[in-house]
């Protein structure tokens, strides 16, 4: 296992520029974390993983919440932990969002906002107050109490009280998990624009693979308080020794960006590296970027194109990879010209098809999600 | 009506009860909050130590205290020592005999308090850049008010209403250890019913709207507790 994991480091340390470094030995009653990692200092990096796995302690451990003696962290420059140094949490330019809002119920809304901010060195605003109350849509709740808000809003608000004190890090633990369907896609609008606008990486702790494939650049996949695998999100998510590649929501996530609008049949066209996605009409700019997610069900296969077709979305692809998925079914990995894609088809149809790695043959995608 | 030395022995009371609480708060607070943190396994025994005066006959605890604060017990031996008075049958020996005697009322509703906070809200403080010091203040004391309230409240009650331990150790000298329970006493043995009946009646009252309106702010300071919240 430890070859496995260094092995993997080695890997990483080619494709990231390591700026966070992480070697985490965490022992407590019934349950141990022991990772090592290397995590990329820009975008959303989701740690990923079953309930019990250790992600949350993982995040804790980073906060400086969690000790252990045999730990090392080092954030860009600093050493935040090694054998002779533990920065305690107060001291690390980090901001938490728990699952549960956690507000100070003794201060207003304002207050809540303005606590960490006048415990921050002030030089250090990359992300003042007023972006932070303006990315998350709360200008019209600074004078409530916190018990006048739906859990929406108070989640909006424990995220802007973190941002404002214009973290190195943040670090979010299931920031949605206890919220409802509605609040859920109320929030998630302006996760999605922090991680558009805001140059400050994020650690998303997520059980949930629809949050994940809407968020994170990145994946660090734990299991059992291991490091299971950990790369690019559209790697990992098609890559079919993990269990994200598999089951009814098995899905690629693709970046496309709007190549332009046809009005006449009210649909917009998307463009990836593969080629030319066709979907309705979405009212986007030209050249906004993108992502699309395909779940794997959705996609079957032919030999030769298909012109009696109504799907639209048909593209060339090679087999790259198969592996049986129960006793009737396949998971694929197809490439697109290079880009992943996963199909899940019958173990008769592969059977027809005679479909092995490096088979040529097309794609039909029947439907597309757009994720932002 | 009251006569002048039940008025003394009101006073006296009130001073005693105030200066008492004043003390507790000071002391239990640190203590209150380290029983709240501590994992600390024999941390038990200090908690039954705190609670024992609240089985303990106040006559025993008394007769204890009666023992070391005089002439050659240890603490008044010592303050003899050092030019001072034993503390016995003296004003600051009753203030002693009253913190040892009220302790568990100010330090359990602070313990709970502090216990019933969790570790979240100062989690949440310390990744916002507030020291252990700052948390302490901002955010425990604060969140902690009811229990601070409750314990100020039954801190002074209970003192007031102190006989046994007083009796023992503060002995019965008007102007200067006199309390109110005992001048009760005083008129009930000499059969002055209508003083006892004026001075009880008092106490009642006062007790009772104490604790009535601990109740009431403690509902108005009820925080929300939705959604998992602090």
């Amino acid at each position: 296992m430890h070859l496995i994991v260094a092995l993997h480091y080695r890997k990483l340390v080619v494709i990231y520029n390591m700026t966070i470094d992480a070697r985490f030995k965490i022992i407590r009653d019934n349950f141990t974390l022991d990772v090592e990692l290397n995590i990329p200092d820009t975008g959303v990096t989701a740690i990923y993983g079953d309930s019990g796995c250790g992600k949350t302690t993982l995040l804790r451990a980073i906060a400086g919440l969690e000790y252990s003696p045999t730990s090392y962290l080092r954030v860009g420059h600093k050493i935040w932990q090694d054998s002779s140094t533990f920065i305690p949490p107060e001291k690390r330019s980090v901001a938490y969002v728990f699952q549960e809002a956690s507000l100070f119920s003794h201060l207003s809304v304002r207050g809540n906002l303005e606590y960490g901010l006048k415990r921050v060195p002030k030089n250090n605003s990359k992300v003042s107050l007023e972006r932070a109350i303006d990315l998350l849509g709360i200008s019209h709740l600074l004078d409530r109490n916190t018990d006048q808000l739906s859990g929406g809003e108070r989640q909006r608000i424990a995220i802007a009280r973190a941002l404002a004190i214009s973290p190195r890090l943040l670090l979010m633990d299931e920031p949605l998990a206890a919220l409802d369907l509605k609040r859920k896609h109320e929030i998630m609008p302006y996760l999605e624009s922090l991680h558009d606008e805001l140059k400050i990486p994020v650690l998303y702790v997520s059980h949930a693979p629809g949050e994940v494939a809407r968020l994170a650049d990145h994946l660090i996949l734990l299991e059992n308080g291991q490091l299971k695998a950990s790369g690019k999100l559209d790697q990992m998510l098609t890559r079919l020794d993990l269990p994200l590649a598999h089951g009814d929501k098995a899905a690629a996530v693709i970046h496309a960006t709007v190549a332009g609008h046809d009005t006449e049949f009210d649909l917009t066209y998307l463009d990836f590296p593969g080629g030319r996605f066709t979907v309705a009409h979405k009212d986007l700019k030209v050249n906004h970027p993108v992502r699309l997610r395909v779940i794997a069900r959705d996609v079957s296969l032919t030999l030769e194109q298909q012109s009696n077709t109504s799907i639209l979305n048909i593209f060339p692809a090679i087999v790259d990879e198969m592996t049986p998925e129960g006793k009737a079914q396949v998971m694929i990995r197809l490439l697109i010209n290079g880009i992943p894609l996963l199909a899940r088809i019958t173990r008769k149809s592969a059977s027809l098809l005679e479909l092995a790695p490096g088979k040529h043959l097309y794609a039909q995608v029947k439907s597309v999600a757009l994720l932002s | 009506m009251l006569s002048d030395s039940d008025l003394t022995a009101l006073l006296i009371t009130l001073k005693l009860a105030a200066v008492t609480t004043v003390i507790l708060l000071l002391i239990g607070t640190p203590i209150a909050w380290w029983l709240a943190r501590s994992r600390w396994r024999y941390k038990f025994f200090i908690e039954a130590i705190i609670a024992l005066p609240l089985v303990l006959p106040p006559t025993v605890l008394g007769f204890y205290l009666l023992i070391a604060l005089g002439p050659n017990g240890p603490i008044g031996g010592f303050m003899q020592l050092f030019g001072g008075q034993p503390l016995a049958f003296t004003f600051t020996g009753l203030v002693i005999g009253s913190v040892f005697y009220s302790m568990p009322f100010v330090i359990q509703p602070l313990q709970s308090a502090f216990h019933a906070i969790g570790h979240r809200p100062l989690e949440v403080a310390a990744t916002l850049g507030a020291s252990p010091l700052d948390r302490f203040f901002t955010v425990a004391v604060p969140l902690a008010r009811p229990g601070f309230l409750t314990a100020t409240v039954l801190g002074f009650a209970h003192t007031i209403g102190e006989f046994g331990v007083v009796l023992m150790i503060g002995g019965n000298i008007p102007g200067q250890t006199q309390v109110l329970s005992i001048a009760i006493y005083d008129h009930v043995e000499v059969l002055e019913y209508s003083q006892a009946h004026w001075l009880s009646g008092g106490l009642l009252i006062l007790s009772f709207l104490m604790l009535i309106s601990v109740y009431a702010l403690n509902r108005r300071f009820a925080l929300p507790k939705i959604g998992g919240d602090l």
